[in-house]
């Protein structure tokens, strides 16, 4: 799960880790009043769940608060495209507005658990400002990491050897090494995926503050964390995603095509997603139906198939295992009789129960295409989104 | 000979009472696996599907001597059931769990290092040595006894693998479900360095996908000490960047973890990457013809 900036700046101030005064606004005579309390020159940033905003134009600086007034009624209400979102971009309903800094270099700090030691990775680099894979490609040497064992936690060891790898010095080499373990105790804490801050500014006066600030979440872990479950911005999501939730589908993901796709498990699912693309066409959706027990969330697909109007034609991909074919060809012969599905439907079923569900649709007299199997199927649903369905 | 789990496997089952847990631990039974115990706290001296039901894992491994573990707890206690079972100094844990906190299995392989258990997952359908053992919740039937080895993150995808393998005749060695974490107790070297070892495998299918480094460690392996052959497919090259593609671990966060950049390593490393994943029981014939495997 992300958050936006602003909130998980208020949570590195909580912890000690200095970052510049600001508030977010959500209109803009908000962001001008802000603008007064601070005094001077501010930045107004756009705040959504991507990065690339300098780049996009969703960062401004302003002299006076009738200019941070107009650069917030600019931001506010437009979508923000970056190279990290799709060509729609992201609504912006909120600015942070803080004071402007004087940077003298900008710097890099992140932690994330890296796959290999299977423990937190700390990384610092000098090269701040820019995407890590980017100086990991240009510039490696100036990239420095530290392994955390979570029984001991962050060393100040491991924080001089990474100050002194960002070329610090003198007190600051202290101030780092105090920031960093901070971050590692929001890290450990919160169960986050990614604590990020780039860049981490010196500012002219020699002291660090974090101008950006990243920090994600694991889903996994949400549940012993209400307080950042509530921090979430449904507005940043797709809407097909949240109405997919809604309706109890919780493994939805937009896509750029025109075919529909359900499916039982994930990797299946990708698969499917890689083999219309190998046949020549392009899905809708990525849509692991999961186990059930109930036909509800079969129709709930469907209910998704018709409201999204890119649709084409379905391809419904099941491997019964933990989940039952009888109950998916019970749940489709349902949505028939609940909506008028116009596009055409390819099913391929196989695995537990598999006869009973193929009895189920065949008597049901709905007009679907049997796909006898895992190609077969993707290759009729090509063809029908084409218009070429036998 | 086969990896794992075989005729010698006497399974134990961490909560068996379940609604899962017992309906799982029945299709085991059927399939012929040797389930000698089952452990529910608060629940020890019953017995559930004819199986003794102990309060905790050490007790049950005395008891039973049971050489292997099956845990179907819910995410917030599977970790305590983990370390249970590695504290019985049990040989083999297979944990079928979704949705385990990335951090507490960090804190499980930190406790696991240095000692003999052997993790399989979590949030993976099992292991399955066919006709002799099926520790897991995959479809007993689709499988066939023979010597290909199968590895893979993916539960479903790998029942389609096994499928279109079976119906060409050919049979599996093991079958292994490594799960879709971001962390799993044994990763894809783990389970080719048993495959490598073993006599019944004469050569392997993986099926990786988006997310980690996996496969690019173990095309290392591939490289260097892996004699039979290899046929891969990694899924996910549709899948866009930064979205959680169902697993925990299916997600792109850097290069590293597109699909390009596996298939791209795995067949320099000398696997024989499948055109789509519909052919990656063909391909592995092709393979087995070609090299008088068949």
């Amino acid at each position: 799960m992300k958050i936006h900036e602003y909130q998980a700046k208020a949570l590195m101030l909580q912890s000690g880790i200095p970052v510049p005064r600001g508030k977010v606004a959500f209109t803009s005579a908000e962001a001008r009043a802000i603008a007064e309390e601070i005094g001077g020159k501010v930045v107004i940033k756009a705040q959504v769940y991507a990065g690339g905003r300098g780049k996009a134009g969703g960062i401004k600086m302003a002299d006076t608060p009738e200019e941070a007034e107009k650069a917030a009624s600019q931001l506010l209400g437009a979508r923000m495209v970056t190279h990290q979102t799709g060509a729609e971009g992201m609504p912006v309903s909120r600015v942070l507005v803080e004071e402007a800094s004087e940077i003298s270099r900008e710097l890099y700090i992140s932690i994330l658990v890296d796959s290999t030691t299977r423990l937190p990775l700390m990384m610092a680099s000098e090269a701040g400002g820019m995407e890590i894979e980017e100086v990991a490609q240009a510039a490696p040497e100036k990239i420095f990491k530290v392994s955390i064992d979570p029984a001991i936690g962050f060393q100040p060891f491991q924080g001089r050897k990474l100050a002194y790898g960002m070329n610090l010095t003198g007190k600051q080499v202290a101030e780092a090494t105090r920031l960093m373990t901070n971050l590692y105790q929001i890290f450990m804490t919160k169960d986050c995926s990614l604590a990020e801050i780039n860049p981490l500014a010196v500012i002219t006066d020699g002291r660090l503050l974090a101008l950006d600030a990243k920090l994600n979440f694991d889903d996994n872990a949400l549940f012993r964390h209400k307080d950042i479950q509530e921090l979430h911005d449904e507005e940043q999501e797709e809407p097909l995603e949240i109405q997919a939730r809604q309706w109890g589908i919780n493994n939805y993901v937009k896509m750029d095509g025109d075919i529909g796709c359900m499916v039982n498990g994930a990797g299946l699912a990708m698969a499917v997603n890689d083999l219309i693309q190998y046949c020549g066409g392009s899905a809708a959706n990525f849509l692991d139906i999961g186990t059930l027990n109930t036909t509800e969330r079969v129709v709930n697909a469907f209910r998704m198939f018709v409201a999204d109007r890119r649709i084409k034609a379905v391809l419904v991909n099941i491997f019964g295992g933990m989940a039952r074919v009888d109950v998916i060809a019970r749940g489709i012969v349902e949505a028939y009789q609940q909506m008028d599905i116009s596009f055409p439907v390819v099913v391929r079923l196989a695995g537990t129960n598999v006869d009973e569900g193929k009895r189920i649709l065949a008597e049901s007299g709905i007009n679907f295409s049997e796909a006898k199997d895992f190609y077969d199927g993707a290759d009729k649903v090509v063809q029908a989104a084409k218009g070429r369905m036998k | 000979m086969s990896i794992l789990v075989d005729q010698g496997t006497k399974l134990l089952v961490q909560g068996i009472t379940g609604g899962e847990g017992s309906f799982h631990t029945q299709r085991c039974i059927e399939y012929g696996t040797q389930v000698v115990a089952g452990v529910t706290p608060g629940k020890g001296g019953n017995q559930i599907l004819g199986v003794p039901v102990y309060n905790n894992v050490e007790r049950a491994v005395s008891e039973t001597e049971a050489n292997a573990s099956m845990i179907f707890v819910p995410p917030a206690f599977a970790v305590n059931a983990i370390v249970e079972a590695i504290d019985a100094s049990m040989p083999l844990i297979v944990c079928i769990t979704e949705g385990i906190p990335t951090m507490d299995m960090v804190k499980v392989h930190s406790y696991l290092k240095g000692k003999s258990t052997r993790l399989i997952g979590p949030n993976c359908p099992g292991v399955i040595s066919p006709g002799k053992c099926k520790v897991g919740i995959m479809v007993g039937e689709i499988h066939l006894p023979g010597n290909v080895g199968v590895v893979s993150r993916s539960g479903t995808l790998t029942y389609d693998v096994v499928a279109q393998l079976t119906s060409l005749g050919i049979g599996q060695s093991t079958c292994v479900g490594i799960g879709g974490d971001a962390l799993p107790g044994s990763t894809f070297t783990d389970i080719l360095k048993l495959f490598e070892a073993d006599d019944d495998t004469k050569a392997v299918v993986l099926v990786g996908e988006i997310g980690g480094t996996f496969e690019q460690e173990a095309a290392e392996f591939i490289k260097s000490e892996m004699s039979k052959p290899v046929v891969a497919f990694v899924a996910g090259s549709t899948a866009p960047s930064g979205k959680r593609m169902g697993h925990a671990g299916a997600i792109i966060t850097g290069t590293a973890g597109k699909a390009s950049q596996k298939i791209k390593a795995l067949s320099a490393a000398g696997a024989i990457i499948a055109p789509n994943p519909a052919e990656i029981g063909s391909t592995m014939q092709k393979v087995l013809t070609e090299r008088g495997l068949l």
